[in-house]
């Protein structure tokens, strides 16, 4: 397993928080035509669990897919020009924000259909114990996510079969705008996990050490032949579901809560742990956001002087 | 039209299936009504916003997220006496839920001896636009429509919107009620009353001799925006609202045809094994002689939609694919400068991707 220090971990967080602030910020211009999800407030998932796995391990995705795609250390140029609809897009300007590839870095594919890439992920894991190899296989998903059919044909299989596969529960109590508690009668999510046959864990969503923590045990069991791992991460979702805005206009959740919510966030409670270990981290912090800086604007220039498809480009790929 | 002997005023798409819904559950506490999001301050586009303060949580509610389980729970709701509406914001999500529309809600009232009926309706939307991409813009009413036991049906105007969903409600078979997005913004005459619009039935938009074009959904609003600009040409072109799918009302289109001799179906799927393609083959077995000219398919291409805004400009068809294809069809004399002017009153200033101005997406 390849630790990754604190440091790394916290600028890690930070340029997937300040790419997609840039996101949210760019979205008004009407140049990213596609629907956006953003992950901000949820970054230390992606993070903490990516930093616990092999560059050869694959991920799967969804809808809210940035973090993930980027801790895996998926292209940035790539993705910004998929948002802008360009020619050298992750996938040429076919996917957009909800469709998002790399696979020289094992990010398979992320979709918008909720569960739709679960079962892909347990099938990629049974590749991997086919083929004798130590890859592991992880998928992130929502709690919504955890009520679909498929995730749980997915798990029963998973666990039949002991297969190398990490099941990421994101927990951010919303599905769009439903509260957990009017879609789900109250248990924990991995306890139903657990009962299909496999590891479960629960666990600080918005501790980025915690949740590296808790990931390099479980890829570490999947990997040694242990089995399926489920880990459910509690966390919170700031922005709106679907869109660059906050969404407090919309009642659908208080001004109190919206404000604990924030009031954990995983960047600023990281930087506050290391800066009190080491004083001079706050002076990293500056050259990290100077850093990250740099990276956003370059990346910006080369999606929006990148070549713009035509629909001439739309017709191929329907097969291989 | 007929004029109809009721209160009028304009309403769109969206409130007139607001309306519909209330008056039906008003009518009837039979009907309930449950959908991801429908209780939710978006209420699926305000279709839905008021019913729950109106009629409390024993009849309007969000559900988990397990399509086909509560499609079949819906199912069984229905047997056991109550009319589900169930709602989704993408027919994407509907796939989901195949096995239970297909094998249960299609099959139960034959296989069964007409002993049993499923009075189920399940709202699906059509996205397009704002990068909505290969997974959350299919126009996939031919797949359905391929089961005998399911109806389906496309309503274009607001009118059309609350007198089919009523008659959808009332129907005691399970049927789709496919919405297109754009169609949601869109104004029209709706009665205030509760009527009902025969599920079987299409009209005609715009009366015309040259050509008929029979078109499904939201191109319907794009082939009379081109009948209109073609008649300012001299041509004069039928266009029949087709509403539904299944079962096609075959026969207005043949006496349309005959009439006019020639046939484009305007269809808003891509085009294999579309429904466009089966009313063209009942228009041939039933029509051949009345034929003057090959029949025409207007539809999308065979590739999904992609999501990038440069990509989809000409995946979609407009007025102007379908102005191309009549005057195509029709092959007079036609003087290339009325041609030319005539393409560019029907170029919108809008960007593509966007039903109207107001749009600015994500949607
Ligand atoms: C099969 C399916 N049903 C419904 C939707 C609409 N939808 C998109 S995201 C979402 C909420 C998912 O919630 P969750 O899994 O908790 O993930 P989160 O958005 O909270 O990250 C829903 C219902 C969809 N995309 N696919």
């Amino acid at each position: 397993m390849q630790q990754m220090q604190p440091a790394r971990l916290f600028k890690s967080m930070l340029r997937i928080r300040r790419i997609e602030e840039a996101l949210a910020d760019r979205y008004a211009e009407q140049e990213m035509r596609c629907p956006m999800h953003l992950c901000i407030g949820q970054e230390a998932i992606a993070v903490g669990v990516c930093a616990a796995l092999h560059p050869t391990d694959r991920v799967f995705s969804n809808h809210r897919a940035h973090g993930h795609y980027l801790a895996k250390g998926g292209n940035l140029n790539a993705m910004l020009a998929e948002l802008y609809g360009r020619a050298t897009g992750c996938c040429g300007g076919r996917g957009g924000s909800m469709h998002l590839i790399d696979l020289d870095v094992g990010f398979m594919g992320s979709t918008p259909i909720v569960g739709g890439t679960v079962p892909l992920a347990v099938g990629s894991a049974w590749a991997s114990s086919l083929k004798q190899s130590d890859q592991v296989t992880v998928v992130f998903f929502g709690d919504g996510c955890f009520e679909e059919g498929v995730v749980h044909e997915s798990l029963n299989f998973a666990a039949l079969h002991k297969l190398p596969v990490l099941f990421v529960c994101e927990n951010n109590d919303f599905s769009v705008y439903t509260r957990r508690n009017e879609r789900q009668p109250d248990r924990p999510i991995y306890r139903l996990a657990e009962a299909h046959g496999m590891a479960a864990f629960s666990g600080n969503g918005n501790d980025v050490e915690e949740v590296l923590n808790i990931s390099s045990e479980a890829i570490d069991n999947a990997r040694l032949g242990r089995g399926p791992q489920f880990i459910e991460f509690r966390t919170y979702r700031w922005r709106e579901h679907c869109g660059p805005n906050f969404d407090d206009d919309l009642n659908y959740r208080s001004t109190q809560e919206i404000e604990s919510g924030m009031g954990d966030c995983p960047i600023a409670s990281h930087a506050a742990e290391l800066t009190l270990k080491d004083a001079s981290f706050s002076r990293d912090i500056e050259k990290y956001e100077d850093e990250i800086r740099q990276e956003i604007a370059a990346a910006f220039e080369f999606a929006l002087s990148s070549k713009k498809p035509t629909s001439e480009d739309a017709c191929g790929k329907v097969y291989a | 039209m007929p004029e109809l002997d009721m209160k009028k005023r304009t309403i769109n798409f969206s409130e007139a299936i607001r309306e519909g819904l209330d008056q039906a559950m008003e009518k009837d506490a039979r009907v309930i009504l449950i959908g991801e999001g429908v209780p939710d301050p978006k209420a699926i586009f305000n279709t839905t916003a008021g019913l729950l303060d109106k009629y409390g949580k024993r009849r309007v509610f969000d559900m988990p997220l397990a399509e086909n389980g509560m499609t079949g729970i819906c199912i069984g709701a229905a047997l056991g006496g109550m009319r589900p509406v169930m709602v989704h914001q993408r027919i994407d999500f509907a796939i989901l839920a195949m096995d239970q529309l297909i094998n249960n809600a299609a099959k139960w009232h034959y296989m069964f001896d007409g002993k049993a009926t499923v009075p189920l309706v399940v709202r699906m939307i059509v996205g397009r636009g704002w990068g909505q991409g290969p997974q959350h813009s299919q126009s996939l009413q031919a797949m359905f429509a391929q089961i005998p036991g399911l109806k389906v049906i496309m309503p274009t105007t607001p009118r059309d919107a609350k007198g089919m969903l009523i008659s959808a409600i009332e129907d005691e078979n399970p049927v789709l009620f496919i919405e297109h997005r754009w169609l949601h913004p869109i104004k029209g005459t709706v009665p205030e009353d509760y009527y009902q619009i025969p599920l079987d039935q299409a009209e005609i938009l715009h009366t015309g001799t040259d050509i008929t074009i029979a078109a499904f959904s939201y191109m319907a609003y794009e082939a009379l925006s081109a009948a209109k600009a073609l008649a300012s040409m001299g041509i004069s072109v039928e266009v029949l609202n087709m509403r539904s799918v299944r079962p096609l009302d075959i026969d207005s289109v043949l006496d349309s045809v005959r009439k006019t001799g020639r046939l484009i179906v305007a269809d808003t799927a891509s085009r294999a094994g579309s429904i466009a393609g089966e009313l063209i083959s009942q228009v041939v077995e039933n029509a051949f002689d009345a034929l003057k000219a090959c029949p025409v398919r207007i539809a999308s291409p065979d590739h999904p939609a992609p999501t990038s805004q440069y990509m989809t400009e000409k995946y979609y068809p407009g007025p102007n694919t379908v102005a191309d294809a009549v005057v195509k069809l029709i092959g007079a004399d036609i003087n290339p400068i009325d041609y030319a002017n005539l393409l560019a009153t029907l170029r919108s200033d809008r960007p593509h991707d966007v039903p109207n101005n107001k749009y600015s997406g994500p949607f």
